[in-house]
């Protein structure tokens, strides 16, 4: 991934003003404050500076918000209060202009799926103003027991290892596991007995269906070196090819990333724990330490907004400094 | 009751030395078998080190996190598999086959290792 030393733009596909670089904004850190907007599948980014002027909201419009990675359990040198930072995301949630109607959580609830890890997180989110939490695992929710825990605590109603749709407001949201039955050498899976179903689950809905996917595990390659990918998501997104608006969350990676590919927007949230380092950048994708006063500022939640008949979702990342 | 247990005791403990004088016998080297053999592997920075590691039959080989995040050593073909070793946490196995073992993380597929039993 190489970035230019200037502004100028060199491939403005989509005559929107946003070119490669642009897309890189949009993939810095979460404290950075980049706004990506996906309208009729063109992306347009604006800065958080222009995002504090009043937007105009429609009716009929679903706010909701994704957290990721509160790693609850860890206590290392990157972040030694993971309960004070899932409780400040919270609070970044309660403080929300839009009241979002509902949370995601894209997996890795846990440090080690100790009960004690789980329990402390659906205290703290019992304190949020949404009171519907919709919940995918991470790697890090299904050790030791291949997800029987994590099945009996989030997994009523789902299917197989956990996953299901449903519909709000005439969005259909999908959640997947891609984080069992991983192998040597290999990415996150999600598997001919998933794939399947989700097949059969999109197949009897309308093209013009907002589709939003997540996932704890990127559904696009960001990283294979690292792991950063799932063996089989391009089978899954060929089932999403007849749609105008799929959105793509997904968490894992420990920061905020956004592609555009035809039809789809995908984007990556923060964690609420700890930052991991930007691709290649480490020798390793262990937690990366940052100076203690600018934790919270490598740390977010992601805001989600749809405004009916303009098929579009906007994705907005705050840090929480 | 006290007594069959004793008599599997002695009966383990009869099979142990067969083996043992056997696997001694034929690699010709009884005397170092005398103190069992132990080889370590480091967890860090998210690979295993010695990524292949090469030892002698009855070898016992200890894993080490020494990550800021939790792995498993997991074989590939289902000989061993460890519980999520968090930092500091170690696996122990003892090779009594020869053969090639190979392992991974499975929290974390990339990571791989061998071990070479001889």
């Amino acid at each position: 991934m190489s970035e230019k030393n200037n502004d100028e733009l060199l491939n403005d596909h989509n005559h929107d003003g946003v070119d490669r670089r642009g897309f890189l904004k949009c993939m810095a850190w979460a404290g950075t404050g980049a706004l990506c907007v996906m309208d009729g599948g063109v992306l347009k980014s604006f800065s958080l500076s222009e995002m504090s002027r009043p937007r105009p909201r429609a009716a009929g419009e679903l706010s909701f918000v994704q957290i990721s990675d509160s790693h609850m359990g860890f206590s290392k040198a990157a972040n030694p209060d993971v309960v004070g930072t899932l409780k400040a995301a919270v609070d970044k949630i309660n403080g929300l202009a839009a009241p979002p109607e509902f949370m995601l959580h894209t997996g890795d609830i846990s440090h080690l799926s100790k009960p004690d890890e789980f329990d402390t997180v659906d205290q703290i989110l019992k304190s949020a103003t949404p009171k519907d939490v919709f919940f995918v695992p991470g790697e890090h929710d299904v050790l030791n027991d291949d997800g029987q825990q994590y099945l009996e605590r989030y997994g009523k109603g789902t299917k197989g290892a956990g996953w299901y749709s449903f519909d709000k407001k005439g969005v259909h949201l999908i959640g997947l596991v891609n984080v069992l039955n991983l192998k040597a050498g290999g990415l996150g899976t999600l598997g001919p007995e998933q794939l399947a179903w989700m097949k059969a689950d999109v197949e009897r809905l309308k093209h013009s269906t907002p589709i939003v996917v997540f996932a704890h595990i990127p559904l696009w390659s960001v990283y294979p070196e690292w792991g950063w990918g799932t063996e089989d998501s391009a089978q899954a997104l060929s089932y999403l090819k007849k749609f105008g608006s799929v959105t793509v969350l997904n968490g894992h990676i420990h920061q905020t990333m956004q592609k555009v590919e035809g039809n789809v927007t995908f984007h990556t949230a923060a964690s609420t724990a700890f930052p991991q380092p930007q691709p290649g950048k480490a020798d390793s994708p262990g937690p990366l330490k940052v100076p203690a006063e600018q934790l919270r500022s490598v740390l977010g939640i992601t805001d989600v907004n749809y405004v009916r008949g303009q098929h579009a979702l906007a994705v907005v990342d705050s840090s929480l400094a | 009751m006290r007594k069959s247990v004793a008599v599997a005791l002695v009966l383990v403990a009869v099979g142990l030395g067969i083996v043992g004088l056997g696997a001694g016998a034929r690699e010709g080297t009884a005397s170092a078998r005398q103190k069992p053999d132990t080889a370590a592997v480091k967890i860090d920075n998210f690979s295993f080190a010695p990524g292949i590691l090469t030892v002698p039959v009855g070898t016992t080989v200890t894993w080490t996190n020494r990550d800021d995040i939790p792995h498993t050593v997991v074989s590939t073909e289902g000989v061993f598999k460890s519980k999520v070793l968090d930092t500091e946490e170690t696996f122990s196995f003892t090779f009594g086959k020869a053969g090639t073992y190979q392992y991974f993380c499975s929290i974390h597929p990339k990571m791989t290792g061998k071990v070479v039993v001889q």
